[in-house]
C-alpha cells in the first residue's frame, strides 16, 4: 500500500465524515444496549419483585417475560440499524474515499 | 459457491434415508432394552448418517482447501448469510441447548436471565469489533493485535490466551460430550471421547475451516429445526397460548409462581454485575468465533454475519425458554421420566426436579420423546451430538492456528515460513490437540466441569478482548501495556476463579465459607485489572518502539476504518 493513499484519505474531509458519523451511530447503539442490558441485570439484582408482578389481575405471566423478550428483541433490532445504515449510507462514502484515494 | 446444489441435494437425500431406516433401528432398541442403558439404535443410526453426510462434505472441503488461506479462512468466501449460521452453529453448543432448557426446567426464569446475556454480546461484536477485525486481520485475532506492536511478544500473549480459552472450553464440552452419549447412546465414555476427537481430528486436517464451517452450518440447521418443532409442539399443545402454558407450569412445578420471577441464581448485584460482564465481553474475545469474521469477504459481509447470528441466536433463545416450560409441564406430571422410590405405604413418589433421569439437563432430550416419540429422541440425541463435535472441531481449528500461525509462521519462522509448511503445522497440532482434548476429557471424568465454560468467557473478557479493543482505539498502546496488561487479566481471572466459591468450596472441597474471593464471576475485577495494566505500563513506556507503535496507529487507523489494503488480505 503507498503511503500517498493514506495521506490522501487523512485529507478527505469524507474521511473525517465518515468516521465521525459511523462512530457516533456505533457509540450510541452501543450505549443503548447497555443500558437495556445492565437495566435488566440491575432489576433483576435490585427489584427481582418488579420483574414478578403480574401483567394482569389473576395471571400467571409477568411483567419479566415481556421485558426479558424484549432485550432479546432490542438486540436484534440494534443490530439491524447499523447494518442497514452501515451497509449502504456509510459504505457509499467510503467507497467514494477509496476511489478519491487512488 | 459450486458445491452449495451438491450439498443441499445431499440433505434430501439424507432425509429419505432416515425416513427409511429410522423404524427398523429403532425396533432394534426395544429387543435390547434391559436392565441396562439400552443401546438407541435410531439415534445412533441418525448420527452414523450425519457422520457420512459430513465426511462426504470434508471431502469435498479437503479437494478446495490448497493455501494457507483456504485452511484458515475458507479462502474468504463464506457468504454473510452462511457465516451467520456458522456463528450461530458455535455458539449454540450442547451446553446452551441442554443447560439453558435444563436450566429453565429447574429454575424458569433465571434461565432467560442466561440467555440475555448470551446474546446481547453480539451488538457489541459489530458495533466495536466485527468490521476493523475484518479490515486488519488475516487469519487469527492476534494479526490485529499485533498489527503495529512487535510481533513476538503479542503473538505470544494472543496464542496464551487463545490456547487457554479453547481449553476450558474444550474440556467442558469433552466431559459433557462423553456423559451426554453415553446416556443417549449407551455407549462407554472412553469410546464416545474417542469418536468425537477422531471426528474433529478429520474434519480440520482434511477440511480446514471450510469443513468445519459447513459441518457447523449443518448442524446448526438441523438444531433449529429440531428446537423450533419442539416448541411448535408445546404451543400447540396449549392452544398456542403462552399465558396457558406458564399457568399449567406453575401448577405442576413444586416451585410454583417462583418459576415466573428472577430467583436465587442472581444473588447480590455484584455478581449480577460480573457475570453480565463475562458473557458480553467474552463473547467478543472467544478465538473461535473472531476467526470466523476472516472467512467471509469484506467489511459488508462481516456485519451481515453478525446481524443473522444475533437473529438465529436470538430465536433460538426464545425456543430454549418455551422447550424448558414444555418439559416443565409435559414431564413433570408423568412419573415415567423420574428415578422412582416406592414408600413404606405403597405409594410412588420422585422429586420433580432432581430426580428426572440422566439430570436435569436431560430436559429437553425427554420432551423430545414426550413430543415426537422414540424416532424424534434419535434425532434431538443425533443433533446434540452433531452439535458437540462440530464445536470442538471450531475449537480446535482456532487452537491449531494459535500455534501454526501466530507460534510457528510469527515467532518461529519469523514470517519466512511457506504456506505449506504452515499448514502441516497446523495439521499436526490438529492432531496433538484432539489427543490432549480425549486426555483431558478422561482425566476431568469425575470432576465438575460446568465452571469451565464461565472460565473460559472470563479469561476471554480480561486478557483477549481488552487487548484488541485497545489495539483498535487506543493510539497511546504500546507492547510493553498490551503484553503486562492482558497477563494480569489471564492471570487474576484465573486466580480470582480458583479462590471463588465454585472452585475453592464445591470443587475443591473446602468448607463453605471459606472461599478468599466471594463471587463466582471475576470479570468485574479481572477486567478492571487488564484495562488498567494496559493503559498504565504504556503509559510509563517512553521508548523510542513505544513512540513508533503510537505513531503507526494512523495508518492502521485508516485501513481499519475504510478497509484500504485489506479486500484481498484473504485470498494471497
Amino acid at each position: 500500500m503507498e503511503p500517498a493513499a493514506y495521506a490522501k484519505i487523512r485529507r478527505n474531509p469524507k474521511f473525517i465524515e465518515l468516521v465521525q458519523q459511523r462512530n457516533r451511530l456505533a457509540r450510541t447503539l452501543t450505549v443503548v444496549m447497555l443500558v437495556f442490558y445492565f437495566g435488566f441485570i440491575l432489576l433483576v439484582a435490585f427489584a427481582p419483585g418488579f420483574l414478578g408482578i403480574p401483567i394482569s389481575e389473576g395471571s400467571v405471566t409477568t411483567i419479566g417475560i415481556p421485558v426479558g423478550l424484549l432485550v432479546i428483541v432490542s438486540a436484534f433490532v440494534l443490530t439491524g440499524i447499523y447494518v442497514g445504515k452501515a451497509n449502504t449510507t456509510f459504505d457509499n462514502l467510503n467507497q467514494q474515499i477509496l476511489e478519491e484515494s487512488k | 459457491m459450486r458445491g452449495q446444489p451438491r450439498i443441499l441435494g445431499g440433505l434430501a437425500g439424507l432425509g429419505a434415508t432416515l425416513l427409511l431406516a429410522g423404524p427398523a433401528l429403532a425396533a432394534g432398541a426395544i429387543e435390547g432394552a434391559t436392565t441396562t442403558q439400552p443401546t438407541n439404535w435410531s439415534a445412533i443410526g441418525m448420527f452414523f448418517a450425519f457422520v457420512l453426510f459430513t465426511l462426504g462434505v470434508t471431502k469435498w472441503a479437503a479437494s478446495k482447501t490448497k493455501s494457507a488461506a483456504d485452511f484458515y479462512a475458507a479462502g474468504g468466501g463464506i457468504t454473510g448469510f452462511q457465516n451467520g449460521l456458522a456463528i450461530a452453529g458455535d455458539y449454540m453448543s450442547a451446553a446452551s441447548f441442554l443447560g439453558i432448557s435444563g436450566l429453565v426446567f429447574t429454575s424458569g426464569y433465571d434461565g432467560l436471565i442466561y440467555s440475555v446475556g448470551w446474546l446481547v454480546g453480539w451488538p457489541i461484536v459489530l458495533f466495536l469489533i466485527a468490521e476493523r477485525l475484518r479490515n486488519l486481520g488475516k487469519f487469527t485475532f492476534a494479526d490485529v493485535a499485533s498489527y503495529r506492536l512487535q510481533q513476538t511478544p503479542i503473538r505470544m500473549l494472543s496464542a496464551i490466551g487463545t490456547l487457554t480459552v479453547v481449553a476450558f472450553y474444550l474440556i467442558a464440552q469433552m466431559v459433557g460430550a462423553g456423559k451426554l452419549i453415553e446416556l443417549l447412546f449407551g455407549l462407554p465414555y472412553l469410546w464416545a471421547l474417542i469418536i468425537v476427537g477422531a471426528l474433529m481430528i478429520a474434519y480440520v486436517t482434511f477440511g480446514g475451516m471450510l469443513a468445519t464451517t459447513w459441518v457447523q452450518i449443518i448442524k446448526a440447521v438441523m438444531l433449529l429445526a429440531g428446537a423450533s418443532f419442539m416448541a411448535l409442539m408445546v404451543l400447540y399443545s396449549f392452544g398456542f397460548s403462552p399465558g396457558a402454558m406458564f399457568q399449567a407450569a406453575t401448577e405442576v412445578h413444586p416451585k410454583a409462581d417462583a418459576i415466573m420471577r428472577p430467583g436465587s441464581l442472581v444473588s447480590d448485584p455484584i455478581s449480577a454485575i460480573s457475570l453480565g460482564l463475562a458473557l458480553m465481553f467474552g463473547t467478543a474475545g472467544l478465538p473461535h468465533i473472531l476467526m470466523r469474521f476472516f472467512t467471509v469477504a469484506d467489511a459488508k459481509a462481516a456485519r451481515k454475519s453478525v446481524f443473522y447470528a444475533t437473529g438465529f441466536i436470538g430465536y433460538f433463545y426464545v425456543l430454549t425458554f418455551i422447550i424448558g416450560f414444555g418439559a416443565i409441564t409435559l414431564l413433570m406430571g408423568d412419573p415415567s421420566y423420574f428415578k422412582t422410590t416406592v414408600g413404606a405405604d405403597g405409594a410412588t413418589t420422585y422429586n420433580k426436579v432432581t430426580d428426572l433421569i440422566g439430570g436435569t439437563n436431560m430436559a429437553a432430550v425427554h420432551l423430545a420423546n414426550a413430543v415426537g416419540g422414540n424416532l424424534f429422541l434419535g434425532f434431538i440425541s443425533a443433533v446434540a451430538f452433531a452439535t458437540i463435535l462440530a464445536v470442538v472441531a471450531g475449537l480446535t481449528l482456532a487452537g491449531a492456528s494459535a500455534v501454526s500461525h501466530d507460534l510457528y509462521a510469527s515467532v518461529i519462522a519469523k514470517g519466512r515460513a511457506t504456506d505449506e509448511k504452515e499448514i502441516r503445522v497446523s495439521k499436526i497440532a490438529t492432531i496433538v490437540l484432539g489427543i490432549v482434548a480425549i486426555f483431558l476429557g478422561y482425566v476431568f471424568e469425575q470432576q465438575n466441569v460446568a465452571f469451565m465454560v464461565g472460565l473460559a468467557f472470563a479469561i476471554a473478557a480480561s486478557c483477549n478482548f481488552p487487548v484488541l479493543l485497545m489495539s483498535m482505539f487506543w493510539k497511546g498502546l504500546t507492547t510493553k501495556g498490551a503484553l503486562i496488561g492482558g497477563l494480569l487479566g489471564l492471570i487474576s481471572a484465573v486466580a480470582l476463579v480458583v479462590l471463588g466459591p465454585t472452585v475453592w468450596e464445591k470443587t475443591l472441597g473446602n468448607p463453605a465459607g471459606s472461599a478468599p474471593f466471594p463471587y463466582d464471576s471475576p470479570a468485574l475485577f479481572s477486567m478492571a485489572i487488564a484495562f488498567v495494566g494496559i493503559w498504565l505500563f504504556s503509559v510509563l513506556d517512553r521508548s523510542q518502539t513505544a513512540k513508533n507503535e503510537s505513531e503507526a496507529f494512523e495508518s492502521q487507523y485508516i485501513r481499519s476504518e475504510t478497509g484500504l489494503g485489506a479486500a484481498g488480505a484473504a485470498s494471497h
